[in-house]
């Protein structure tokens, strides 16, 4: 199953090494990582999204992670109400007749174009995975030449709505 | 202890709040952390804190080689429950403790290691014995720092005894680089550290601890898997108690034994590989298993499609990443073990109904006691470990290696008290033993101490001989000699089909006069009529003593859980 799990880090060299050491020695299987400061310049939060087999190997990422003395809070926020965001820049093969046609496709997904080359343009795009997902395979006909995606970062919402309700707009 | 290194003397606490250099705070902080002995080996790097060491005068043991050095300071540990301090010198220096401290993590011993560094304007640069040993011991310890600025020295010495030594205990490494060792600046040592990632817990829920209780009640099979953890944690006299009120029986982990008396009638001895038939056989049928401080290796479990397959599993550990790591665990237990068993003590719950289990129990250790056959020509080595156990009247602290002798040595030797076992466990490190000996000796100089080893592993570090002449420490090294590597052989005669590849050795040394060598006592018994003369020669003797012990070469280590199989398959149970 794939969880999201966010952790509050000492913002200390080597702690990232830390981190992705303890994944790779216990075989942990992680899909993406991200990390970055927070409103406290001592601490850093990382997000991750891991793939476990069952609840006993999600119980032992959480508290392997735990047990690193520069890891101040784990938590699994999977089931909670949260706000999940990843950025992805999309390098999409363009003939100079469908850049209008591709401007119109990404429109609804707001996404914008953040780069045109005379082959092909670079769209720039941000939301929950599911968005991204869907805004790629839109994508994919018109041959992507290259991409990046950052992976994704992820906070509680303020009020604790369920998060299980449809939603019947990807965009969000 | 008759030796001849200078007594620690003229070692001044200084003030705090004064301004010297980052050795020197090194050496004040160690001392306000009440270290008295040092166990290392200089070098470039470290150079300015061995300066420090020489004018201070703080107990250093010169080992020669880096690997004896932290070998000791394990077996110091291990026996005296205080941080093992080892310090070495970067590079090569450092890398060589590796094996210790990884030994050390995998059993859990409080070590602080302070290895030296190139100075900072030149890390990464690939200079003259530099080594990322922050990136090199980062998986194999509890925690490790590089001190940047001497202002954070004080600091991080001060945490890195305080996470060493609290919670489940750890190696814990300090990179000090050169450069940092001879800058000056502000001397504070804070008496509570300040880590928010690390909040160990030692009181356990009390709910958990009634689950627990009424547990024990309904249980009509109990058993008691006794681990390390009663032993750092000091445990033993609740041990006995909850046991004695509860007439349940126990059974240890290799690195266990001692923590529960092994002459004491519930006391069944070692489970696993090569455990007891009554120990394998009571954790295989019991409705509940009582883990206390141990981490279910896999050499306790065997298969664990078969471990415990009737058993509610109560876990107790001061770690909660061990609880329901391998074993699914029913009533989980974080806290400290001698607080667990203090509570379990004070609710003091009606004993189960388990008379019939006691029966069965005591049935299974009368008919499969631990066997091997007597009236040969050879020495039995498991004969020589009874005669060590009778010489020493079972009171000597043991050290071995890995392998055959060392399951002998646990085994035969019944451990009455806690912390007079000194093994490689987890890790399985040959070279263990001998100097993990001598740090034993300086943990406890008045007690007797004896390395069992076997001929191969004592190869790897006998270069430590030099300690014993030069300190002249009474340690008595009993080599039981099978002239091969035992436990590699016994498997490739089990699974091998006898294909003994490099585990026999066409070539030794004469041992004994290597021992003389070193100016030390030295015997060689061929004869099992000699054995008990020679010992007790040996043990009268205050001073060092080498004796050669040559065993029947094709001895094997029964009974045996085969790789693979459960705890009810034990082969070599009867002769």
């Amino acid at each position: 199953m794939r969880r999201t799990i966010t952790a509050t880090v000492n913002n200390t060299t080597g702690v990232m090494n830390r981190i992705t050491g303890l994944f790779a020695r216990r075989h942990f299987n992680i899909e993406s990582i991200t990390v970055g400061m927070t409103e406290n310049p001592e601490v850093s939060r990382m997000t991750f999204v891991v793939n476990v087999s069952d609840q006993r190997g999600l119980d032992q990422v959480i508290k392997q992670l735990n047990k690193q003395v520069d890891v101040l809070k784990v938590r699994d926020i999977t089931d909670e109400a949260i706000v999940a965001r990843e950025l992805a820049m999309i390098k999409v093969m363009t003939v100079s007749g469908q850049r209008g046609e591709i401007s119109d496709l990404i429109a609804p997904f707001r996404a914008t174009v953040i780069d045109v080359g005379r082959e092909s343009v670079t769209i720039q795009v941000t939301g929950d995975t599911p968005k991204v997902e869907a805004l790629i395979d839109l994508l994919r006909p018109y041959g992507i030449k290259e991409m990046a995606r950052t992976g994704i970062t992820a906070f509680q919402r303020a009020t604790k709505k369920s998060s299980d309700q449809t939603r019947y707009s990807i965009i969000n | 202890m008759n030796t001849r290194v200078r007594e620690v003397k003229g070692r001044e606490l200084k003030d705090e709040n004064q301004e010297m250099s980052g050795s020197s705070m090194l050496i004040q902080a160690l001392a306000r952390e009440n270290v008295d002995t040092i166990f290392g080996y200089p070098g470039g790097a470290i150079l300015p804190t061995y300066d420090e060491i020489y004018r201070t005068g703080i107990r250093h043991i010169l080992s020669r080689h880096e690997q004896g050095a932290i070998h000791a300071a394990e077996g110091y540990a291990r026996v005296s429950g205080k941080p093992g301090v080892c310090v070495v010198t970067s590079g090569p220096g450092a890398t060589n403790v590796v094996t210790g401290i990884a030994d050390a993590m995998i059993d859990s011993l409080p070590l602080v290691v302070v290895t030296g560094q190139v100075a900072t304007s030149v890390i990464g640069t690939d200079a003259f014995q530099e080594a990322d040993i922050l990136g090199i011991t980062m998986p194999i310890t509890k925690h490790n720092f590089q001190a940047r600025t001497v202002e954070d020295l004080p600091r991080i010495i001060r945490e890195a005894f305080h996470i060493a030594t609290t919670g489940r205990p750890g190696p814990v490494v300090i990179d000090l680089p050169k450069d940092v060792s001879i800058a000056s600046g502000m001397f504070h040592y804070d008496d509570e550290p300040d880590l928010p990632g690390y909040q160990p817990t030692y009181t356990p829920n009390k709910l958990q601890i009634r689950k627990l209780a009424e547990a024990v009640t309904k249980a009509k099979r109990p058993v008691i898997l006794s681990g390390a953890g009663i032993l750092h944690a000091g445990a033993s006299p609740e041990l006995l108690e909850f046991v004695e009120q509860q007439q349940i029986p126990v059974a240890s982990t290799l690195l266990g034994l001692g923590g529960f008396p092994g002459t004491h009638e519930l006391a069944l001895g070692m489970a696993g590989m090569h455990g007891t038939y009554a120990a394998n056989m009571a954790l295989h049928e019991a409705d509940l298993l009582i883990n206390i401080g141990a981490r279910f290796d896999d050499r306790v479990t065997g298969n664990l499609e078969h471990f415990a397959p009737q058993a509610t599993v109560a876990h107790i550990d001061v770690d909660p990443a061990e609880i329901g790591k391998i074993i699914e665990t029913h009533i989980p237990v974080v806290g400290d073990a001698k607080e667990a068993l203090r509570l379990l003590n004070e609710v003091n719950p009606k004993p189960g109904e388990s008379v019939r289990w006691r029966m069965k129990v005591d049935e299974w250790q009368q008919e499969f006691p631990l066997w091997y056959k007597e009236g040969s020509e050879y020495i039995k080595p498991q004969k020589l470990t009874e005669l060590v156990y009778e010489k020493t009247n079972g009171e000597a602290i043991i050290t071995t290696d890995v392998g055959q002798h060392q399951m002998w040595a646990a085994q035969y030797y019944k451990f009455d008290h806690p912390n007079a076992w000194v093994t490689s466990g987890g890790l399985g490190t040959m070279g263990f033993g001998f100097p993990a000996a001598i740090g034993a000796q300086f943990a406890e100089p008045d007690r007797q101490v004896v390395a069992i080893l076997g001929d191969a592993g004592f190869q790897m570090t006998m270069q430590e001989l030099s300690i014993l002449q030069e300190l002249n420490l009474p340690v008595k090294v009993l080599l039981v000699n099978n002239a091969s590597l035992g436990m590699v052989r016994q498997w490739q005669q089990l699974f091998y089909e006898e294909r003994y590849s490099n585990s026999l050795f066409p070539i030794q040394p004469d041992f004994v006069k290597m021992a003389e060598a070193y100016d030390i006592k030295g015997y060689k018994i061929t004869d099992e009529n000699e054995v008990a003369g020679v010992l007790e020669e040996a043990f009268n003797y205050n001073g060092p003593v080498l004796i050669d012990c040559r065993v029947h070469e094709e001895e094997n280590v029964y009974p045996m859980i085969a790789p693979g199989q459960g705890h009810h398959q034990m082969e070599g149970v009867k002769p």
